[in-house]
């Protein structure tokens, strides 16, 4: 040993293991500590990442006399680093000795939440909360409540708005003088000069009257909300629209008209689009929230001015809502109120100028059939979704050809096949590869719900034609359909209509349709079973395996190690295996690579 | 969502439009479909139906006809009659007193920039009135939410022909002569300020040209405004920066905050520092800085003329905030670190020598070229050139071992030409430190590299550490810290830990692991 260590390891050894807790300090903190300095970010964020690590190596008790104290100096760093940091503390509480001491966090958690980045401070702001659980009420009260109230009256915006997240956590465990206190900070951050700690307190204002008593929601709730919802800020007056929702639902019922309905009438009229688009967005948890009295006679001409908004924003989010509203519906007059009030709007929002709107809508009309019942989608359904589905927009077709299940139930698809075809025909040869990705998926639901003889009339031919599609992405989803179509339709008209087109392909001249037909072989072979697979595709694939392009040839060896549990062992011994080791002496590197893995994975060596 | 603007970025449209879902590359697509409708109402106007329609106006005889006496009340009635509003989507109705109330706002332009003394009290709340109703108004929401003000085309207001006139009109009142802000403040007020300053969001960038200068003179005329008008911005840049990342005006802001900041009286309060650090430097790491980043850096250097002494913080700042995966800003930061640098005084500039050109030294080693180019025409500038010359002795050391790898590994012979320049210039300037340097080159290498080593070793152990600790941590962990610290200690006094500290810790931990 060498005395140049210092006095702390000269006591050391002096002490032997007596003095063992409080000599070995200094060291390894100040190595891990360089760790943490570390000059390149990079590093300093790994390390970081890792501090629990670091926690555990120095145990609990220097973990809270050495580490935390050097955390909670030096916070200036970079605001990734501080994030981590934010988010390791949240979970060191068995770190600085459980329950007991997790007190010992909150300083660099306070400190963390009051910075700049929205980012770190939100993720303090989580930490805090979720610590917060882990203290005793009185532990609460000593040290978690005083941070609250500092942060709350800070001078920087960034504390007023991280207090905001934390009252609702400590309001529940504390008594009743510092409930009070915690109340008074809570109104006085609601009329905060800021707009940001505005914003805030309104976006906690809901689950903060969730904690409260009902006699102070009812006192205190109601006139912070009435304040923000008319605040000359859009943005904090929107975010009171969402704390209004969440208000209604702790009211009764008898107090709902008079203390948050007039505000709520108010939101749904805002000059502002982003209030009324907040409105329309929340429509189907305020329909819940005030029950259906109120949305008979508030909420449904309310809906109808959303529906008819200037703002195609606004007018989508209450497309959007269309079908849960009038689900929600009270269930004596709902078809009445749909008939009269609700659907002459819908009518106008399908030939709306706006396509998000239509494809909006498009998204949700089709669950108003099983609302209205057979005679009425008939009658007035029926004729807006064959509008939507020659609307000009392809996003609007998707969504009606991609909620068709709902119509089946009620009247059948057959009344609509006929307009459907058109429309599947041309979605499926937009110019746009995504579009006819997309209703390619909804192929198999089509089958299903057209039947055989319909799909092998009109669809087939589609279905085979994107095989051969210039995009790959098209080939691939082609191929996967096909197998989806089989699993639908059975061996036997998979034998009977596609395998015979798909072999065809095998004769292609370009070499990409001829890797197509492996890659069908691959899917099909195990929903076709042994037979169909030995008897009419592996002839083919042998047949390829003296193709002129290299690619073919591994593929085809891959084709073999995917089919090889499909066949029984004789024929794998017979006829593959001689056929993988053909390609394994092949003279292109890959091909023998990938037929030599087909041989391994089969146990054919 | 493709095109619908969310409202607020917290509250982000959860349902991802089924566009998205077919083509993630619809916006572009979609967007330029939607260019030929490039004019947009302001939302007060209903998109077709069910709107009542705007009174017909006809036309008032001319103001310079009217006898003096008429002249007042006619001025008035014509204020009254341009409060009509039209809506400029439906280009087929109202045409006629469209035209008219056009010709009414022009001869009122003329009328108060050439008459004198026609500014008497009465007059303010009609104007302030006309005003505000022709100009405050929601901003509908933006076509184009991803909308790239480089690359795209603004949308342009409808009402333009109405609006511009209505502006035009405002600011001859404003500098009128007779103007009298002492009787205007009773109506340009903090409500009518905060009004605004939020048209500055305008995707039009003539409104936003107009708003500019009348803020300006009402900054200028009104000192009862200014703090509040500072004060408003900055909650309108502390919610771009941090909340929403989006805002057209700020280029036009950050100009308005030049020329005050120009005006600001020695010393500096400390409001006006705490703008500094807390709004414009994180200004910095906005998504949209090439839009703004001239007039940005333009405030930055202002201040630091003002008060040198802010040179160390505003450096350091920016450090913090250096562009970690972004080429673009990062060449425009190196852009503002020389604009400050032109002005900076020797002094100062020796307390961050050493912090900045090891982030010089990053930039002339990046990969991307013009990154690497910008930060070595440094060298070309006298004045920086002299102040490494003075400082060689700190700088030369930090510049050295990134240059010399470059010289030999950059891919692109432009850079390896410049960093050859550079390299003589360092030589010429202390030739036996650049000979030391060359010389410990390759042992400093390897030295980093040893201790890149041990520093690998050292969080291997803790890991294993940190495995054996989670797994023991149902049984005791009394026991297990009790044993760890024991173990500890008797390892210790057997090394010798001068040497080579990492390894000291990772023995004594491996001496725990094994008394497990």
């Amino acid at each position: 040993a060498s005395g140049a260590q210092g006095p702390a390891l000269v006591e050391g050894v002096g002490l032997g293991m007596a003095g063992a807790d409080s000599d070995d300090s200094l060291y390894p903190i100040a190595v891990l500590i360089d760790e943490l300095r570390n000059e390149d970010v990079q590093l300093r964020l790994n390390s970081i990442k890792k501090l629990s690590t670091i926690a555990l190596a120095l145990g609990v008790e220097r973990t809270r006399t050495e580490l935390l104290p050097f955390l909670t100096d030096t916070i200036y760093d970079e605001d990734e680093v501080l994030l981590a940091l934010a988010e390791q503390l949240g979970n060191f509480t068995m770190l600085v000795g459980g329950p007991e001491y997790v007190h010992c966090l909150l300083p660099p958690l306070e400190s963390l939440a009051t910075v700049e980045e929205t980012v770190v401070r939100d993720k303090a702001v989580e930490s805090l909360r979720k610590i917060s659980h882990e203290h005793s009420p009185v532990d609460l009260e000593v040290h978690f409540e005083p941070l609250v109230k500092r942060l709350a009256s800070g001078d920087w915006f960034t504390s007023r708005t991280s207090a905001c997240g934390l009252f609702s956590v400590c309001y529940p465990r504390v008594s009743s003088t510092v409930k009070a206190e915690i109340r008074q900070h809570f109104r006085t951050l609601c009329s905060d000069d800021t707009p940001m700690v505005r914003r805030a307190a309104a976006s906690k204002l809901g689950e903060f009257a969730k904690v409260l008593e009902l006699e102070y929601v009812k006192s205190d709730i109601i006139s912070l909300f009435t304040a923000l919802a008319s605040d000359e800020q859009d943005s904090v007056r929107l975010l009171a629209v969402e704390a209004g929702v969440s208000i209604a639902t702790l009211l009764p019922q008898e107090d709902l008209e008079t203390l948050v309905m007039p505000t709520l009438r108010q939101a749904a009229e805002d000059k502002s689009w982003r209030v009324r688009y907040m409105v329309a967005d929340k429509f189907s948890d305020l329909q819940k929230a005030v029950g259906p009295e109120i949305t008979k006679n508030d909420l449904v001409p309310a809906f109808q001015n959303l529906l008819k908004d200037c703002e195609a924003e606004v007018r989508a989010a209450a497309a959007n809502k269309v079908k849960e509203f009038c689900e929600n519906l009270p269930e004596d007059s709902r078809e009445t109120i749909i008939m009269t009030h609700i659907l002459p709007c819908v009518k106008e929002l399908v030939s709306d100028t706006n396509q998000h709107v239509k494809s909006a809508l498009a998204s949700v009309i089709m669950g108003l059939s099983t609302i209205l019942g057979k005679d009425n989608t008939v009658e007035h359904l029926l004729p807006l979704f064959l509008a939507q589905l020659k609307d000009e927009c392809p996003e609007v077709r998707l969504n009606i050809i991609s909620n068709l299940d709902c119509v089946n139930e009620v009247i059948g698809i057959r009344q609509l096949s006929q307009s459907l075809l058109p429309a599947i025909v041309e979605l499926a040869e937009d110019a746009k590869w995504r579009v006819r990705l997309a209703i390619i998926e909804y192929m198999p639901l089509l089958a299903g719900q057209l039947g055989v003889e319909f799909f092998d009339e009109k669809l087939n031919s589609l279905c085979m034609a994107w095989l051969v599609d210039h995009v790959y992405a098209i080939r691939e989803a082609a191929t996967c359909n096909l197998m989806k179509l089989v699993e639908k339709f059975g061996a036997e008209w998979a034998q009977n209509t596609i395998v015979p087109k798909v072999l065809g392909m095998a004769n292609d001249p370009n070499y990409l349709h001829r890797m197509t037909t492996l890659f069908c072989i691959n899917a099909l072979s195990e929903v076709c079973g042994q037979e169909i697979t030995t008897k009419h595709m592996l002839p083919v694939v042998f047949k390829m395996s003296n193709d002129q392009v290299a690619n073919v040839r591994f593929n085809v060896a891959k084709s073999l190690q995917k089919i090889g549990p499909v066949l029984d062992s004789n024929c794998l011994q017979t006829e593959v295996k001689p056929v993988l080791e053909k390609l394994a002496s092949d003279q292109d590197m890959d091909v023998k690579y990938f037929a030599q893995e087909a041989i391994s994975v089969l146990s054919l060596a | 969502a493709v095109s619908l603007a969310s409202p607020q970025p917290a509250l982000e449209m959860s349902a991802i439009s089924a566009s998205e879902k077919v083509d993630g590359f619809t916006r572009k697509s979609v967007r330029k479909a939607q260019r030929q409708r490039s004019c947009q109402g302001s939302s007060q106007f209903a998109a077709g139906s069910s709107r009542p329609a705007a009174p017909e106006i006809s036309a008032l005889p001319q103001l310079k006809d009217a006898s003096s006496t008429e002249q007042h009340e006619l001025f008035m009635q014509k204020l009254q009659q341009c409060c009509v509003m039209f809506d400029f989507y439906d280009t087929v109705t109202d045409l006629k007193s469209k035209e008219t109330k056009r010709a009414t706002l022009s001869e009122l332009v003329d009328y108060v920039s050439t008459n004198r003394g026609v500014l008497v009290e009465p007059a303010y709340p009609e104007i302030t009135t006309m005003v505000s109703t022709n100009i405050f108004r929601t901003l509908p929401p933006s076509e184009n939410p991803d909308f790239d003000p480089e690359e795209d085309e603004p949308t342009l207001e409808a009402s333009w022909p109405h609006m511009q006139l209505v502006y035009e009109f405002f600011l001859r009142f404003l500098e009128n002569p007779d103007f009298q802000p002492s009787t205007a403040k009773r109506y340009i007020d903090q409500k009518f300020v905060l009004q605004l300053l939020e048209l500055f969001d305008s995707e039009d960038p003539r409104e936003r040209e107009f708003i500019k200068t009348v803020l300006h003179r009402i900054y200028g005329k009104f000192l009862g405004l200014r703090a509040f008008v500072r004060k408003q911005i900055n909650n309108i840049f502390l919610r771009y920066i941090y909340e929403t990342e989006h805002f057209n005006g700020v280029a036009e802001l950050l100009e308005i905050l030049g020329s005050i900041i120009n005006g600001f009286a020695l010393p500096l309060k400390a409001e006006h520092k705490q703008f500094l650090m807390k709004i414009l430097i994180p200004l910095h790491t906005a998504k949209g800085l090439a839009l703004f980043h001239a007039q940005l850096a333009y405030c930055v250097v202002q201040f630091i003329e003002k008060d040198p002494t802010l040179t160390e913080v505003v450096v350091r700042g920016l450090l913090k905030f250096w562009p970690k995966t972004c080429s673009q800003k990062e060449v425009m930061l190196l852009g503002e670190i020389e604009e400050i640098l032109d002005v900076i005084e020797p002094t100062q500039f020796k307390k961050i020598q050493e912090p900045l050109f090891k982030q010089i030294s990053k930039c002339v080693a990046s990969p991307h070229f013009q990154v690497a180019e910008r930060a070595l025409y440094y060298w070309n500038n006298e004045y920086i050139l002299s102040l490494i010359e003075e400082n060689n002795a700190k700088i030369l050391p930090i510049m050295f071992g990134n240059l010399y790898r470059i010289s030999e590994e950059h891919w692109n012979p432009t850079i390896v030409a410049l960093v050859y320049n550079v390299l003589k210039t360092l030589m010429e300037m202390n030739s036996k430190l650049f000979d030391e340097l060359t010389a410990s080159y390759k042992c400093d290498r390897q030295r980093e590299k040893k201790k890149e080593q041990e520093r690998e070793e050292l969080w291997r152990k803790l890991d294993e550490l940190g495995l054996q600790e989670t797994s023991a941590i149902q049984n005791n962990r009394h026991e297990i810290q009790f044993t760890y610290s024991n173990n500890n200690n008797n390892n210790n006094n057997l090394h010798d830990k001068d040497e080579n500290p990492a390894a000291a810790i990772t023995d004594r931990i491996e001496s725990n692991t094994w008394a497990k």
